[in-house]
């Protein structure tokens, strides 16, 4: 199985990192065609109103949404949750979510980089303790749809779940450390 | 769960660093310019009241901009707002971390407020992004906290010369200390006048501990490719927008050669009828060097 990452921008490599260090086979995504090759994709943290830009410019946006659709497992992290939700609140009137996941987020709801923070996250099903979240002007997300699975909540609000094949996060397991929301996605997979 | 929160860590200030990798920060003096970055897609806007060219050709001393102004920005973008404050002045410093700025840019570009010492930056929420023009003063910036280098390059002249020695120095120090032999780091650590752990780290990682941008001099599209090529993981622009022609369409162009930068197909497709750059000068001119600022 080869797991691509989206490359336009952010913090694709640290993802990289994570899945090579897991053994995963790792491709960077930036152009149409470098999509028909993955089984799977990891959509990263960013600036998610360049990266709504950059998915124009690269002609990504419709394959991307459209193998999105079809069933391509993706795990979205930050600014590749905003891109998948289907509905952005605060964010800016031109942006467009792919609205492949049934989620409401609102950018930037934890506040700016001064609230940026760190807590422990209890999340459902993973073994050996609470997992490190780090949250980095994270989106909170405000209603989650009714076939999405929550697996961690932090203050009473979503930050790790999936619906069918699209897993998300609002915060960062890239840059924990940590690496068993890695492995658990990629030995759902394998 | 209880609401446990830790703010300001070291890994919260540099993962934003790490967010805005690939990305183009823009420099804006007001909100009209801040939305036309946004527009374009930048994944920050510097907040100042005179673009660098504008600094070097009004002379006098260049302090950290009206809270006003900055206020005024951060309400017409959702992007990451960073603001300027002097070398060493940690007052106005804690200003901007009281504004709420989401990155702090202790710059030579405004005049010098502390002929020894930088801010401590450890005291700080807020991170900080520092300039460099070789690997020993980027250690010492790190040493004392920053979480973000840019080369210095030469502010304000559209000449993008000093910035490619700054980057070639930086990382050529770094793959030079990483094939060298353990026992030869604390030579190195005397000669750069850098920590000798943090010597330690780049010879184990290859690379810097935070992330490492370009600044100074950057007017075009294949500058940007240049840079992103050379090694560095951003691009901050400052006069190469706004005193370019048609400043809208640059800074797009800007945008998609920072992510594409090795697609020499997109960087020219881009490139083109972008009207006139920054005018630019010749770095053997100047009466100022910015870059010498910073110790």
């Amino acid at each position: 199985m080869k797991i691509g990452v989206l490359a336009l921008q952010g913090a694709f490599r640290e993802h990289v990192e994570a899945l090579t260090a897991l053994g995963a086979h790792v491709a960077l995504v930036k152009r149409p065609e470098h999509l028909d090759q993955v089984d799977a994709i990891f959509l990263p943290g960013g600036e998610s109103t360049t990266i709504d830009k950059l998915l124009d410019s690269s002609e990504l946006r419709e394959p991307l949404a459209r193998r999105l659709r079809d069933g391509l497992p993706a795990f979205a992290t930050c600014a590749g949750l905003i891109l998948c939700a289907s509905e952005v609140l605060d964010g800016r009137p031109d942006q467009q979510p792919l609205a492949v996941l049934d989620v409401t987020v609102r950018r930037n709801g934890y506040g700016r980089q001064r609230e940026s923070f760190e807590t422990p996250l209890a999340v459902r099903g993973l073994a050996d303790g609470d997992f490190p979240g780090v949250f980095i002007r994270a989106p909170v997300v405000d209603r989650v749809g009714a076939h999405v699975e929550v697996l961690a909540e932090h203050d009473g609000v979503a930050v790790l779940g999936r619906a069918d094949d699209i897993w998300f996060a609002s915060f960062h397991p890239e840059l924990s450390g940590d690496l068993r929301l890695h492995q658990l996605f990629v030995n759902h997979y394998s | 769960m209880a609401d446990e929160r830790t703010t300001g860590t070291a890994r919260v200030k540099r993962g934003l660093a790490e967010m805005l990798r690939g990305g183009v920060i823009m420099d804006v003096v007001d909100a009209q310019q801040a939305k036309i970055a946004e527009d374009a897609g930048a994944v920050a806007v510097m907040a100042l009241e005179r673009v660098p060219s504008d600094i070097r050709r009004d002379g006098g001393v260049a302090r950290m901009s009206d809270p006003s102004m900055i206020e005024g920005i951060q309400k017409a973008v959702t992007v990451p707002v960073m603001a300027k404050c002097r070398i060493g002045h940690f007052a106005e410093a804690q200003v901007l971390q009281a504004l709420g700025v989401d990155y702090v840019d202790e710059s030579e570009v405004l005049t010098p407020a502390d002929e020894a010492n930088h801010v401590d930056k450890w005291q700080f929420t807020v991170p900080f992004v520092c300039g460099a023009t070789n690997l020993g003063e980027a250690l010492r910036r790190i040493g004392e906290g920053a979480c973000l280098i840019r080369s210095k390059g030469e502010a304000g002249t559209g000449n993008i010369v000093e910035a490619v020695r700054h980057l070639r120095s930086i990382l050529g120090d770094i793959e030079r200390i990483r094939a060298g032999r353990p026992e030869e780091r604390y030579a190195w650590a005397k000669d750069l006048r850098a920590p000798i752990d943090l010597v330690e780290e780049v010879a184990v990682r290859g690379e810097l501990p935070v992330p490492l941008f370009c600044a100074g001099g950057i007017a075009t599209p294949a500058d940007a490719a240049l840079v992103m090529q050379l090694g560095a993981q951003s691009v901050f622009v400052g006069s190469g927008i706004f005193k370019s022609e048609d400043p809208s369409k640059r800074a797009r162009a800007i945008v998609e050669a920072t992510t594409h930068y090795e697609d020499a197909d997109i960087v020219a497709k881009v490139s083109r009828g972008l009207g006139e750059a920054m005018r630019g000068e010749e770095i053997g001119t100047l009466d100022v060097k910015l870059a010498e600022r910073g110790w």
